[in-house]
């Protein structure tokens, strides 16, 4: 991949579940320990809690201008809303990533690259579904490698508070690790589609 | 970190100490920062009761000896239009930082807007000057408020740094020099006696020597036309001397103020200016433009005030067209008008808020510019 | 420009130490009640023996934000009902000063009312003097948040429709560490009073009823100025140990004076420090020739 190519990634879900989180990790990531340029703009309601949230990341080997990212070629959703009103934005050899349980996809889906992690349950079982996000991170960094994962998990270091950092370590470990898994596998799934 | 933060970050390494704010969306980081990290440099954040009363108390806090500001949009840069008119009138040095938000009234908090460019000129009653920056990137938002800080305490008077929101919400890689590669300027002290000290008595360049309250000075600071001891000089000739000083001080020293950044403007035919966000979408477009081979230059204003007219006049005959990108109704546009005087063809590329501005709708601007149509 | 000069074989006045003499004549009517708060505070602050390099007056507009234009110290004459918050950052960035307010009641309670109550309630460490003549003077006598129900004024011809407050029990309400009222005749009980609250850590405020015989008095036909002096005088009633919501104020009946708060709190400043003494190394490094990092 061209180091000079812009990535565009949107991350999606309501108010609360560390979506602009997420994408400053990601961003810092990139920037702090990978050396890259990135961008991380948001949106949201009236309301900074709740409501529809996203966080549009841009990731590039040069400087980046214009800071929307219209076509992302990289979709995580993190609540049904956020699928429904996002997913039509997604360029047609783009990655869909979601959250198993939150999100129900429809079939003309399969043209893009889909990847699903329970990542809210999984941070229940850690302890707080609060670090779903993070689990989202380490799935994301398995299935579509846009930074070192040293990288992300330095900047997860720097942004989580002291003494949630084991936890939060775990928790993007549980997620790259399922992510990991699913690649295994889908490279079978992948060849199963075209012998169709 | 985001723009809000460095903000924040500038204002800490120039030495601002007192912070006094009120929560406004997208601003709020801003105070939230400032709050969190002042006391550690042993600093006072103070949440006033509003706007009116921040910018009051930055003032006062000003005349305290300590560098101060606030940060605030759309309605909350409308309450304190009254008190950015005492700070100019009684030229107090401190930094106002607006992170602007689509207006008129609430209108979209959450949602980007340049629409108080001409409420930053002349949103306070009366004449006078005022110096503005608009950054563009978080980087920008930590630099120029430096700048603010500095031009704050050399032409005593409230610097603006006119944000928007995506800047302050947009997260990007900050870098913060060492400290004593930053340039810090404090205001100017008087050197004579009590008894021969005049506060409003300038010195060759316009700019008076401040005694801060407590230096043993006894000053007396009005809002009050006032003649150059201080006291309260009720007639037009003393009126027409202190507002003389107050607009000659800004526009006899705009060469040194007044800061630009000029991209491919040798062979340029469109020349597109803009400032903050906007500016990026029109570097894009530039850019795309060139691609395409059409000669298009920038012209990204670091300053917004004063407008840099003698570049444009100078400029405007060169070119076959000048296309201002903002996001409002037209605003800065018309003092790119003004200054063109009819050399070129101005047009704008705007909208009223709510949406930066995409570099596809400038780049048609400038490839139907370039034809000779505007 | 003109600066006066003294005159000759004329002792200086006891008050030319803190007047800016050049400035005199001053702009007030005669009979006004201003002059009389003027040199009480001017003696309040004599008898506090303090350098007068460590004061500062800071006043809002009005009759009595002129106050400011004629002490000789740091003075400021800020807008129209914000001297409190200008106050309150000048006190912050120099806790080392102290800073007296002084106001109208118009801008104190009708413009400036939100920031009185706030300021009342972080206990900022200010003492607020208020002028209180039941309207606005110095525009020609309008209706004020002060003003009797039923008075006349420019804005209110057949009589005012408005309740008016009771400042000193609004003071007391706030959280004001001292509170006292008097009529501008009792000038012995007011230089003690503003002595007082000069001397008193917090938020202290003293209220003066004053005539305002061009305006108020003229309207309401309360004779001279000196009749409005004696007929305030008469109405008040000394209560020393009062519930402030009993100290009434009401010109037609009874106008109760005296010292009615006088309490321990701690302050904004007091408590800025306690949250935040952890991470205060350089605590009140903030002017920039004292400061160090980042």
């Amino acid at each position: 991949m061209p180091d000079k190519r812009e990535r565009h990634i949107l991350i999606t879900g309501f108010g609360g579940q560390g979506i602009v989180m997420a994408g400053d990790i990601l961003g810092k990531a990139a920037t702090l320990y990978d050396h890259k340029h990135a961008t991380m703009t948001q949106n949201y309601g009236p309301e900074a809690r709740g409501g529809a949230c996203t966080s549009q990341v841009i990731i590039s080997g040069e400087e980046i201008l214009f800071p929307c990212v219209e076509e992302p070629e990289i979709l995580v959703c993190m609540s049904q809303e956020a699928y429904t009103k996002n997913v039509k934005s997604l360029r047609p050899e783009g990655t869909l990533i979601w959250d198993t349980d939150l999100v129900h996809t429809r079939k003309t889906d399969m043209r893009y690259k889909t990847f699903h992690i329970p990542s809210t349950r999984f941070a229940e079982q850690l302890g707080t579904k609060m670090m779903a996000n993070i689990v989202m991170l380490g799935f994301l960094s398995a299935v579509e490698p846009l930074v070192h994962s040293e990288a992300l998990k330095k900047a997860i270091m720097d942004s989580v508070p002291g003494s949630t950092k084991d936890n939060n370590l775990h928790a993007f470990n549980k997620g790259r690790e399922y992510g990991t898994s699913i690649i295994k596998g889908l490279v079978k799934a992948e060849q199963a589609k075209h012998q169709d | 970190m985001n723009g809000d933060e460095a903000c924040c970050e500038g204002a800490l390494a120039v030495g601002c100490r007192f912070f006094a704010g009120y929560p406004i969306t997208p601003a709020t980081e801003v105070a939230e920062a400032m709050s969190r990290r002042l006391p550690q440099l042993g600093g006072i954040y103070i949440q006033m009761e509003d706007e009116i009363a921040s910018m009051a108390a930055i003032l006062g806090a000003s005349w305290g000896g300590v560098k101060s500001m606030t940060s605030t949009s759309g309605p909350g840069f409308s309450l304190m239009m009254e008190n950015i008119g005492l700070g100019i009138c009684t030229e107090t040095p401190c930094v106002v930082c607006n992170v602007q938000r689509a207006g008129p009234s609430t209108g979209l908090p959450t949602a980007a807007g340049q629409g108080d460019m001409m409420q930053a000129r002349w949103g306070s009653h009366g004449h006078y000057e005022i110096i503005a920056l608009s950054p563009s990137s978080p980087q920008e938002m930590f630099d120029m408020t430096i700048r603010a800080f500095n031009l704050s305490e050399y032409y005593r008077l409230p610097v603006l740094v006119m944000a928007d929101e995506v800047v302050g919400h947009m997260n990007e890689r900050v870098i913060i020099p060492r400290e004593e590669d930053i340039e810090i300027i404090n205001r100017r002290k008087p050197t004579v006696s009590r008894e021969d000290y005049l506060p409003y008595e300038a010195d060759a360049d316009g700019i008076a020597p401040m005694a801060n309250c407590g230096d043993g000075y006894r000053i007396h600071v009005t809002g009050l036309t006032h003649d150059e001891r201080g006291y309260p000089a009720m007639n037009a000739k003393a009126h027409e001397q202190m507002v003389t000083r107050l607009v000659g001080k800004i526009r006899n020293n705009r060469d040194k103020i007044i800061s630009t950044k000029n991209f491919y403007l040798d062979d340029a035919e469109v020349v597109v200016v803009s400032y903050g966000i906007s500016a990026r979408s029109s570097m894009k477009a530039v850019r795309d433009a060139r691609n395409e081979g059409i000669k298009a230059g920038l012209i990204k204003l670091e300053t917004v005030w004063p407008f840099p007219e003698e570049l444009i006049r100078s400029l405007a005959p060169q070119v076959k067209a000048l296309i201002m990108v903002e996001i409002n109704g037209g605003q800065m546009v018309l003092e790119l008008e003004r200054s063109a005087r009819g050399a070129c063809p101005v047009s704008l590329v705007g909208n009223y808020g709510g949406a930066i501005l995409h570099p596809n709708l400038i780049l048609g601007a400038i490839s139907k510019a370039v034809k000779g149509k505007t | 420009m003109t600066t006066s000069k003294p005159v000759k074989n004329v002792p200086p006045h006891p008050m030319d130490s803190l007047l800016r003499t050049e400035r005199i004549p001053h702009i007030w009517c005669p009979g006004c009640g201003i002059g009389t708060v003027f040199s009480a505070v001017i003696a309040a602050i004599k008898n506090t023996g303090w350098d007068p390099n460590s004061i500062a007056m800071v006043s809002g507009i009005g009759c009595t934000g002129r106050m400011a234009g004629y002490i000789k110290l740091d003075s400021f004459h800020t807008t129209h009902g914000r001297a409190l918050p200008f106050a309150t950052g000048l006190k912050l960035a120099r806790p080392q000063t102290k800073v007296i307010v002084v106001s109208g009641d118009g801008d104190l309670f009708a413009i400036g009312g939100n920031h009185f109550i706030h300021a009342a309630r972080r206990n900022m460490d200010l003492t607020v003097i208020c002028v209180n003549n039941l309207n606005y003077g110095m525009t020609g006598g309008q209706q004020a948040p002060s003003t009797p129900l039923g008075a006349k004024t420019t804005t209110s011809v057949s009589g005012s429709p408005e309740e008016p407050f009771n400042f000193s029990y609004l003071a007391s309400a706030c959280g004001a560490t001292y509170v006292a009222r008097w009529t501008a005749m009792q000038v012995r009980s007011l230089r003690s009073s503003i002595s007082e609250a000069l001397e008193k850590r917090g938020f202290s405020f003293v209220e003066v009823i004053t005539p305002c015989p061009s305006s108020f008095g003229r309207r309401n036909r309360m004779g001279s100025a000196l009749e409005m002096l004696k007929f305030y005088h008469g109405r008040s009633v000394i209560r020393g140990d009062i519930d402030p919501k009993d100290a009434s104020m009401d010109i037609d009946k009874e106008i109760v004076v005296g010292k009615f708060v006088d309490i321990e709190r701690s302050t904004f400043l007091d408590h800025y420090e306690k949250f935040n003494r952890p991470q205060m190394p350089q605590w009140r490094s903030m002017h920039p020739d004292n400061q160090k990092g980042r």
